[in-house]
């Protein structure tokens, strides 16, 4: 098997999460993409949605993210977000009072990245 | 206490009063620039990673873009001024407006119409002042620009380079603003953010000689680029935020050292002269007494004899 992975998961204003992996899983426009090892190089433009990142010491960090991109060559993997949160950074009452409100406003937007958090999440 | 020492001793304290605020001032400033830089380097792996990005997809496909490619006969173009809200910052605005003046002229003299777009209080005040016409104006974030600020920024300018110019659209997208080179210096520069010119951009990421992989791009090229050139104007503007901000701050930093050092050298001199005209009010006490006293002597010896 080919060496893994180096993510690094990089928002605007900071770097969110970097080590090794042995797969990730993001949602791209055009469908859920997995990327392991040897890959093709790949650029893809992102949706928000949860991404799942399974690192070589077996553990798993799953991430929101609102848009962006995600590109790979060399064994090289980064993912661009304007905004990406830790699952374990999502406090889940605040998120799901923000869910609320966004419902009662009827902001689609706001509703949705509320939605992606709590499945990101729920998926830790 | 003598009219002139009163005066004095009136000057230094006011002298030492406004010596303490500038050096809290200034003390402000040099915490500032250190979380300004460091947000300016906490922004940068985000700006290299997108314009590798940029490079590859510019490179790795034969797309044609409207960012990427130069309209034949350019005639309007969009300049974006980046100064702060507060002044206090020595040659800070006037060194960037004076740029941009420059390349305002430049582009007109090549026969371009100029949109000038501003950030800041004081370099829309400058322009009002002068009745210019300012295309659009932000303010109220430039000491501590977030993402989110930057995509109110550049929101009208990617609106504008979409349109078609005919329809008050714009061919090319320049930027002014402060660059920080170091706690000395910053210097304000201009350059260009659209069209994009490929060999510039691989020139800043350090690709130029790297041979980059030929890309698989989901869903397709035109959409990838679609997408990744208003995120990399987003991103650019951005880091020129952090940059004009962590400028700003090193400059009132200097300002008001200087303004400490010339309130303390203000402060001795009045001291010295203050002290002087003490020593000459007791000097003038002394020989009045004396001739007081001499003249009653003198009287008293006329009236024993």
């Amino acid at each position: 098997m080919a060496a893994d992975l180096h993510v690094a998961l990089v928002a605007a204003d900071r770097e969110v999460w970097s080590g090794e992996a042995t797969l990730v899983v993001a949602r791209t426009t055009s469908g859920d993409i997995g990327v392991m090892p040897g890959h093709q190089p790949l650029l893809g433009v992102l949706e928000s949605g949860p991404v799942t990142i399974r690192t070589s010491d077996g553990g798993t960090v799953v991430a929101a993210v609102h848009g962006g991109f995600i590109s790979f060559a060399d064994n090289k993997l980064s993912l661009l977000a304007e905004t990406a949160e830790l699952a374990d950074e999502i406090d889940v009452h605040r998120v799901e009072r923000e869910l609320e409100r966004a419902k009662a406003e009827g902001d689609a937007h706001a509703e949705r990245r509320a939605d992606v958090r709590l499945r990101a999440a729920a998926g830790r | 206490m003598g009219a002139q020492l009163r005066v004095y001793k009136r000057r230094i304290r006011s002298v030492t009063a406004t010596k303490k605020i500038t050096k809290a001032m200034e003390m402000i400033a040099a915490s500032r620039v250190v979380k300004a830089q460091r947000k300016v380097a906490a922004s940068t792996p985000y700006a290299r990673e997108l314009t590798r990005a940029v490079t590859a997809v510019g490179t790795g496909s034969n797309t044609k873009h409207p960012l990427t490619t130069e309209a034949e006969n350019p005639t309007r173009a969009a300049v974006l001024l980046l100064t702060s809200d507060r002044g206090l910052a020595g040659a800070f605005n006037s060194n960037a407006i004076k740029a941009a003046e420059q390349l305002t002229e430049r582009l007109e003299r090549e026969g371009r119409q100029v949109d000038t777009y501003i950030v800041g209080r004081r370099g829309l005040a400058h322009y009002n002042f002068r009745e210019r016409k300012v295309a659009e104006s932000f303010a109220g974030f430039t000491d501590e620009p977030t993402y989110a600020d930057a995509k109110k920024v550049a929101a009208p300018l990617i609106e504008a380079i979409e349109k078609d110019t005919a329809e008050g659209g714009v061919d090319e997208l320049h930027i002014v603003y402060t660059e920080f080179v170091s706690m000395m210096t910053q210097t304000a520069v201009d350059s260009r953010l659209l069209p994009l010119s490929l060999d510039e951009v691989a020139d800043e990421s350090g690709t130029k000689d790297e041979i980059l992989p030929l890309y698989d791009f989901e869903p397709s090229a035109e959409d990838v680029l679609d997408a990744l050139l208003p995120r990399y104007v987003e991103s650019r503007i951005y880091n020129a935020l952090l940059q004009s901000a962590a400028s700003k701050h090193a400059a009132t930093r200097r300002a008001m050292k200087s303004a400490t050092d010339n309130a303390g050298e203000l402060i001795n001199t009045l001291s010295r002269l203050a002290n002087a005209a003490r020593q000459a009010e007791i000097t003038q006490e002394i020989s009045e007494i004396v001739g007081g006293a001499s003249a009653l002597a003198d009287a008293n010896a006329g009236s024993d004899n």
